[in-house]
């Protein structure tokens, strides 16, 4: 095998493809050619780094040289200087937003070096496509630990120890529910992974398999042999093809390497996987309703008891943890549990896999030790708010979950924590927001995606919800009423008790939540007709404000509506009942004449 | 040349193809999307006759086939436009304007979300998140995603696509 | 295994295994349902019953949750209330609310568990989704604008008779029943069983009305308007009117419909026993073809008195086509003799005869819309009432059912034996046919106690019994020691079952197969009082067997009129006459 002296990690995640690493790749191969290093130098393009806002981005390896928002243009550059002189480009360097000094190591940046690394332990480090990589760093080591030296029961008590909990919502101990499936007997039991990650704002079981899809892989089999399955579905969003397609080109590679498939490290234990694309319904990460959905039908779910340890897949037994959950498997089994409970906070120990978005300087996939504080995740990891706005709530959890205020950003983040503001882990969507975001537009948002993922079995959710969006519309038009919100808020607490499943019983979070720290916005909706971070457009005026119009008539020229009217050289008017609010006036208003109420 | 026309002729390459994935899959329930999935890969959508024919084909009623290709969003029952508009509707994208940006394309286009061009030429389509956060608000063209998307640059993605 | 727990501070010990809402109903709390369909399926949406229980994090609906030790219940904590009584004014906002205006007005268990709640208005704003009725079928109206999606239909439809129509389509608040993309139910492979009505518990599906038909021709001076009921309405009809399932009603109906002004009462049990002399006698003669003279003949034979059977075989099993039994069925028999042999006899020109048939069928409305069904140069069959149909004509009649003296059928085409009367449930056909048939071939009654052939009785969904024939009449001498096996089946889920046999070959053991629509038969028919359960079904049976246990004459050819028709119209079973008048013919449907 050769042995290259450089390697160059290519981030190759979904965001970094879509900023053009490929023609950067290209580029960088073809400046090694036409320099001669083929032999010396290896480009690895990798799975998801992080750090979505500055790709594409690569890391020099042995030295570590971090480089950012490269473009094909500098790989003659990075060829040239670096490989070749050994000098570094500084100018593709990560400066730091605080203090703009220039850092050199993708470890010393504040977005990496509070992170701490168990389940994205390979991303961006090996090439997903490639098995061996993922065997040279420790791969199916712990398949063959648990197949060839412990026993099933041996596994179970490991989860246990490491008190790993479920990373897809609910938080329910993982080892529980190997332990529960495992003690069934039936001729046919199923391990499950649930990759239709739904939640809007959360992509970490993307960047996982397209990352490194070969860890889920590993953890699915050592699940198959705790619980004694012999077969398993991977269920995936039809969304994500490029995850589907290392996944599938994964499954191939390790069946060719005997990793799968009949007696697997010469034991008596045969295990096979299958991918299920899903198509396109939110309610199918509800484990019933996935189940219903491999099975060939609608994606609705039943109720529980009886749960699918009893009762799952095909009526058989069933595991089902998200790729999350799995991806955390291998390295207990290969450090043991208690090693894996260190980390973390009391009942919640591991990690956590969020993805950091919206009006957040450092968006991206960010991996943190179970009670770390929102506030360093927003401020230390995130690197703050974006273009110097204030902080007014981070939505944790998706549309099951809520908003946090500024108030409670030293909480640290667990699973007993999160509930008790009104907000759970969830799968890890995390959504900063600044004074701009209207909760009640936010709640509104969550309430239309909820509506519209509805499955519509059962009454609450269908017709409550429907109600509930109807209301908050009504609010957000500035129609709304007191009672209104009473009718609001009573929904909310009927249909968290009496819907069918877990996301219809969660359904109403978002509105509770933004009830909890932000009744006042909604008070002003409806008392004021005004809306504080000017979203909610029927309650919006525009106004010219005379002195700072020279009478240009761009404004006019713009209106869509005809609502502008004034002469030449004179302070134009806006009638407000012809304004449509949509803003154009403002956008070409050169004096900046034109406000907003 | 009508829908019907296009999709019917049982000898076609396309039924050919489909003929041989429900040949490879057991003749179950089960079968039933991912045998849509690849119907929908090779046809494009999902209209009725095709529905009947899987139907037939794994012995489920019609019926219910109907009632999974309306459950999930991801089936259509609309023929698609040479290139598929995807706006990312998903929270950051959402909270950074993605609905201006969906708006643009409205108005720009025609058609509402869900709606094809007269001309074939586009699909519009909006979606909760594909995953690409750090680019919000985020558009995908065919597979091509497209990162901060603001109404104003709306006009110029779309010559890019002809 | 008992189980002790507290209902509304009420120790109860019931079975492991019990549901939450049997353990309140034994001890007298009833809790209200609308999905759930007790023994068939419990899909747990409505959240109409839903109850709380001390330490779960939700509310548990009591069609689903099981009892356990030490559980704390309460039913009739304000929690608990309110959750039902929100779901039900959920409901209630997306429901059109016109009672008034509707076929179910006073009996629709929405309304009755609104009003047992004491709503009287929904605090939620009005979300009415308008959808087009369904009108395209002759049994059937479909009204999905008034629909709660309790999915019972669709267990009826999809579970149950397995023959895919209705089906949950699209998703969340525009979730809708429907046939597909098929708008319409005629375009479907809908066999109008009508087993989608007899479950629903709101007016969203229900028989296609003849009310207003059949009393436009009671109140025209030139009609002479006869009826003729069908076995089964005997032993529901009672149920319209309070009475308790199995109440035997017979005499009180022939009366109840004097009163509503028909000009004369016949019976459709008087052509039950008929199809058995004319089904009776094809099943001898495909058996001498076969057995005597070494024919390729179409065996088993199947009956053919089920019109939901023959659109089910036409639908799905065209193959079998030519092993049905070529006999009409008894109503279609009847309503033909009624306008050609009655008309003759009585002098009236048959068109001016109206002839109504009463049937526990929404399908049989399918049937006299048929057209071939007109044999006696007339529509045999103008309108065909449901059993609810009928109940719904005697009550605005105003007609006190429950107190009516018995009255008696017409002469001439009202008689019947015991046989007739077991046409009504499952494997009574079967059995009436044996009675008949095995006496014709060894000159002896069926060596049965009580002439029942136990092994076909009852609810189990496939039956089969065989007998040896021994000491055969001469002119049967080459079915000795043939041993004759029989299959009974109701549920066309169980029909799919025989038809994939049939068509595989594994019937060719058999002589003669039953098939009914209808899980029990037409007892449990689509027309039937509402609701029918496995209780109700065999309660109803009960009351058959014993109408058939209570007669003089229960066997098809001793019925004197049968001997007068064949003396002085007929001829003989299978002959000309017949031929044109009693038998029929089959097409495949797409």
């Amino acid at each position: 095998m050769n042995h290259y002296r450089t390697q160059i990690l290519l981030c190759a995640g979904g965001a970094c493809i879509s900023s053009g690493c490929e023609s950067v790749r290209d580029a960088l191969l073809r400046e090694i050619k036409a320099n001669g290093l083929e032999s010396e130098i290896e480009v690895i393009t990798t799975g998801c780094m992080g750090m979505c806002e500055i790709g594409p981005m690569m890391v020099v390896s042995p030295e570590g040289i971090f480089y950012q928002k490269v473009k094909p243009e500098d790989m003659a550059d990075v060829v040239r200087e670096h490989l070749v002189k050994g000098c570094v480009v500084e100018r593709l360097l990560y400066k730091r937003a605080d203090n703009d000094e220039l850092v050199r190591f993708l470890e010393d940046i504040p977005f990496f070096k509070l992170q701490k690394k168990i389940v994205l332990r390979n991303c961006g480090k090996i090439n997903p496509e490639k098995i061996e990589e993922y065997i040279a760093v420790g791969g199916y080591e712990a398949l063959g630990k648990a197949l060839t030296s412990m026993t099933p029961d041996q596994v179970i008590e490991e989860v246990l120890v490491s008190g790993l909990r479920g990373r897809g919502g609910a938080g329910f101990p993982t080892g529980l529910k190997w332990k529960f499936t495992a003690k069934e007997s039936a001729d046919q039991k199923y391990v499950l992974c649930n990759a239709d990650e739904g939640d809007p704002g959360a992509f970490m079981d993307r960047s996982q398999l397209e990352g490194d899809p070969h860890s889920v892989i590993e953890a699915m089999a050592i699940a198959g042999y705790a619980i004694g399955a012999s077969k398993g579905y991977v269920y995936v969003r039809a969304e994500y093809p490029l995850a589907i397609q290392r996944l599938s080109n994964a499954l191939d590679q390790a069946r060719a390497k005997g990793l799968l498939g009949e007696k697997i490290f010469n034991s008596n234990f045969s295990f096979d996987l299958q991918i299920r694309m899903g198509a396109g319904a939110f309610v199918c990460g509800e484990e019933t309703a996935l189940m219903r959905s491999i099975e060939g039908y609608r994606g609705e779910p039943r109720p529980k008891p009886p749960f699918p340890a009893q009762k799952g897949l095909f009526e058989k037994p069933t595991v089902l943890n998200n790729v999350e959950t799995y991806a955390n498997i291998p390295y207990i089994i290969m450090h043991g549990g208690a090693e894996f409970a260190k980390i973390g906070s009391g009942k919640s120990t591991g990690t956590k896999v969020f993805a950091l978005a919206g009006h957040v300087n450092n968006s991206g996939l960010v991996e943190v030790p179970m009670g770390i504080t929102l506030r360093e995740i927003v401020y230390d990891i995130g690197g703050g708010i974006r273009g110097g706005k204030d902080f007014k709530a981070v939505q944790i959890g998706g549309p099951s979950g809520g908003c946090i205020p500024k108030e409670h950003l030293d909480t640290p983040v667990t699973y007993e924590t999160l509930p008790a503001l009104g907000a759970i882990m969830g799968s890890g969507g995390l959504i900063v927001m600044n004074e701009d975001a209207c909760m009640v537009d936010v709640a509104r948002y969550f309430m239309d995606f909820i509506q519209d993922e509805s499955c519509g079995k059962c009454t609450p959710c269908r017709i409550g919800t429907k109600i509930m969006l109807d209301l908050l519309n009504k609010i957000t038009h500035g129609t709304g009423s007191e009672q209104d919100l009473e009718q609001l808020e009573f929904l909310a607490g009927q249909i968290g008790k009496s819907a069918l499943c877990g996301l219809g019983q969660t359904a109403p979070n978002p509105v509770l939540s933004t009830l909890r720290y932000f009744r006042h916005e909604y008070i002003e909706h409806i008392k004021d007709k005004h809306c504080r971070s000017k979203v909610c457009r029927s309650m919006m005026r525009y106004t010219i404000n005379a002195a700072a119009c020279k009478g240009c008539g761009l404004c006019k020229k713009a209106c869509p509506a005809d609502a502008i009217s004034g002469e030449r050289k004179a302070p134009h008017s806006i009638d407000a009942d012809k304004c449509i609010r949509c803003g154009a006036c403002m956008e070409a208003c050169p004096f900046t004449a034109i406000e907003v109420k | 040349m009508s829908e019907k026309e296009h999709t019917c002729g049982c000898d076609n390459a396309l039924y050919q193809e489909l003929n041989a994935f429900i040949a490879s899959v057991p003749r179950t329930r089960d079968s039933l999307i991912p045998v849509l999935h690849k119907a929908q890969a090779l046809f494009g959508y999902l209209p009725v006759d095709l529905q009947e024919y899987i139907a037939k084909a794994l012995d489920v009623p019609a019926s219910e086939v109907y009632g999974v290709v309306t459950f999930y969003t991801y089936f259509t029952m609309q023929p698609r436009g040479r290139h598929t508009i995807n706006v990312c509707l998903g929270t950051a994208c959402y909270v950074r304007g993605a609905k201006q940006v969906v708006e643009a394309f409205s108005e720009l286009l025609g058609i509402k979300i869900g709606e094809t061009t007269p001309d074939r030429r586009f699909t519009l389509t909006a979606q909760r998140c594909f995953g690409a956060c750090g680019l919000a608000p985020a558009v995908m063209i065919n597979q091509d995603v497209h990162g901060r998307v603001n109404p104003k640059k709306v006009a110029e993605l779309l010559e890019q696509y002809k | 295994m008992t189980v002790n727990l507290t209902i509304d501070n009420q120790p109860v010990t019931v079975p492991k295994g019990t549901t939450i809402l049997n353990a309140a109903r034994s001890i007298g709390i009833k809790i209200p349902t609308l999905c759930h369909m007790e023994g068939v399926v419990s899909p747990g949406s409505c959240r109409v019953c839903l109850v709380e229980v001390e330490g779960a994090r939700t509310l548990l609906p009591s069609c689903i949750a099981q009892v356990a030790e030490g559980m704390i219940v309460h039913v009739n904590s304000k929690t608990a209330r309110t959750a039902r009584r929100t779901s039900v004014e959920l409901i209630l906002a997306n429901h059109p609310l016109d009672c008034n205006n509707c076929s179910r007005n006073n009996n629709c268990e929405l309304q009755t568990i609104a009003s047992d709640m004491g709503i009287t208005a929904s605090r939620f704003p009005r979300l009415v989704q308008e959808h087009p009725l369904d009108l395209s079928t002759s049994g059937l109206t479909r009204d999905m604008s008034k629909c709660i999606l309790c999915r019972r239909c669709v267990t009826a439809c999809q579970n149950i008779q397995q023959v895919g129509v209705l089906a949950a389509q699209k998703r969340g608040f525009a979730t809708i029943i429907g046939g597909g993309a098929k708008a319409n139910l005629a375009e479907t492979t809908c066999v109008q069983c009508g087993q989608c009505a007899a479950v629903c518990p709101v007016g969203a599906i229900t028989e296609k009305d003849a009310i207003a038909d059949v009393w436009a021709a009671l109140d025209d001076p030139k009609k002479h308007v006869v009826v003729h009921t069908a076995p089964a309405i005997r032993a529901a009809l009672g149920e319209c009117f309070g009475m308790p399932a199995g109440s035997r009603v017979t005499g009180k109906m022939v009366t109840a419909l004097r009163r509503l002004g028909f000009d004369k009462v016949f019976d459709t049990n008087f052509t039950a026993d008929l199809t058995i002399m004319e089904e009776g006698f094809e099943l001898i003669k495909r058996l001498t073809d076969a057995v005597r003279d070494k024919k390729a003949v179409a065996l088993p034979q199947f009956t053919s008195c089920c019109p939901g059977w023959i659109n089910f075989a036409e639908t799905f099993y065209p193959k079998s086509l030519p092993y049905l039994s070529s006999c009409k069925s008894p109503m279609q028999m009847e309503s033909a003799l009624i306008k050609t042999w009655y008309a003759q006899k009585a002098g009236i020109d048959p068109k001016d005869i109206v002839v109504v048939s009463v049937m526990p069928c929404t399908a049989k409305k399918h049937e006299a819309n048929r057209p071939e069904m007109v044999d006696s140069g007339f529509k045999d069959t103008d309108y065909v009432l449901t059993t609810r149909e009928l109940g719904k004509m005697i009550t605005a009649a105003g007609i006190d059912f429950v107190n009516l003296s018995d009255g008696r059928a017409d002469e001439l085409a009202g008689e019947s034996t015991g046989a007739a009367d077991i046409f009504a449930n499952t494997g009574g056909v079967m059995e009436a046919a044996l009675r008949t048939a095995y006496e014709v071939i060894t000159g002896r009654e069926l060596p049965f106690p009580s002439l029942h052939v136990a092994s076909i009785q009852g609810l189990d969904g496939i039956k089969e019994a065989s007998f040896k024939l021994e000491g055969c009449k001469p002119e049967f001498s080459f079915l000795e020691g043939v041993t004759v096996k029989v299959l009974v089946a109701h549920g066309l889920g169980n029909a799919h079952k025989v038809c994939k046999k049939l068509e595989a070959g594994e019937l060719a053991e058999f002589h003669f197969v039953e098939i009914m629509t209808c899980p029990g038969g037409c007892i449990g028919g689509g027309g039937q009082p509402r609701l029918t359960d496995d209780n109700v079904r065999r309660a109803r049976i009960a009351a058959i067997y014993s109408e058939d246990e209570s007669r003089a004459l229960r066997k098809s050819h001793e019925n004197p009129e049968i001997k007068q028709i064949y003396a002085e119209f007929l001829g003989e079973p299978l002959g000309h006459k017949s031929h044109h008048l009693l038998h029929t013919t089959y097409t495949p449907r797409q």
